[in-house]
């Protein structure tokens, strides 16, 4: 078993940190895979002509797929013990193939709640060029120390 | 503003309440999980490394993003002679609303107990609201909000996820 994965805990972590960016080239493979990966048919994810008959320029990334994606940027960060506790975002122009999208994050915020779970509250950006696609706020679990473990907790002991 | 439909009793009567229950049909399973991974090119080890799983999470999970990946139906299966329409809830709004158009505007995502592999996954759709009427520069319409609550076999909670939708009409 590999174990050399990162372990960020809640004490290295800060109101206004960064996260590392994270730039991805956009293709129409990246927007059909993540629309099958989901499971989601509707032909505005893999049919460029209906796609630009509705008056966006491209086939464009699913609703889930953006989420797979902010998951991922999330996890990234906080490695395999950082356990996602809840996501907002609103999707305010189409990511489309020949699009570089780049992930911004930074921490608004670490608590600890009334049953001891720390969280980090983070503010994300899915931008294109200098245009921010997708905002998006996360909280995520963080273990309180290596041996700690947010994915224990169960029933009255997890409130995301 | 153009005049918009009176939100019909019959859908005010929605509100709050529990319309669509719904299986998915299928069990959890690995393929979709390594697929999804793929595709957002998601290393983290939980989801490939069954040592680090049983180490971390009790064993493989899917990635809690993937929640309403488990409640799509199938694009076709024998017998079924109309398409299923996977938030049925926001498509029966639409046309009892007479409102043609309609955009996710925002969704959130709350994430409870894990999801595994050989999961069964029922869902639970709630109309939360719909708003009085509303321009902008799409055209008139309203807003309305929709909870998929996800529960697995053992009517354990996984997951709610809250779509927010504007429907409208074009100016």
């Amino acid at each position: 078993m590999a174990t050399d994965w990162p372990i960020l805990t809640a004490d290295q972590v800060k109101e206004g940190d960064a996260l590392p960016s994270l730039s991805v080239d956009v293709s129409a493979t990246t927007v059909v895979l993540g629309a099958l990966a989901s499971r989601d048919w509707r032909p505005m994810h893999h049919d460029r002509d209906f796609a630009t008959n509705q008056g966006v320029r491209d086939i464009f990334l699913n609703t889930p797929s953006q989420a797979a994606w902010f998951e991922r940027y999330l996890t990234d960060w906080t490695g395999p013990l950082g356990r996602p506790g809840r996501l907002r975002f609103k999707m305010r122009r189409s990511v489309c193939p020949g699009d570089t999208m780049t992930f911004t994050g930074v921490v608004t915020g670490v608590e600890t709640d009334d049953v001891g779970c720390c969280w980090a509250r983070v503010k994300i950006d899915l931008m294109v060029g200098d245009e921010n696609m997708t905002p998006c706020t996360a909280r995520v679990a963080l273990p309180r120390n290596p041996s700690d473990n947010p994915w224990k907790r169960q029933g009255a002991d997890w409130k995301p | 503003m153009m005049d918009l439909l009176e939100i019909p009793d019959e859908i005010r009567s929605w509100i709050g309440k529990s319309l669509i229950e719904d299986d998915a049909g299928f069990e959890v399973e690995r393929g979709y999980i390594a697929t999804t991974c793929a595709s957002v090119e998601n290393g983290n080890p939980i989801y490939w490394d069954d040592e680090v799983a049983a180490a971390i999470t009790e064993g493989p999970i899917a990635p809690p993003a993937m929640l309403s990946v488990w409640m799509r139906p199938h694009y076709w299966q024998p017998g079924r002679t109309e398409q299923p329409m996977p938030l049925e809830v926001h498509f029966k709004l639409k046309k009892g609303l007479e409102l043609p158009e309609a955009i996710v505007t925002a969704n959130e995502i709350v994430f409870g107990a894990p999801v595994r592999p050989g999961d069964r996954i029922r869902t639970r759709q709630v109309l939360k609201s719909v708003s009085e009427p509303k321009t902008n520069k799409l055209g008139t319409g309203r807003y309305w909000a929709i909870d998929v609550e996800y529960y697995n076999q053992q009517d354990e909670w996984v997951g709610t996820e809250t779509y927010e939708f504007f429907g409208y009409r074009r100016d």
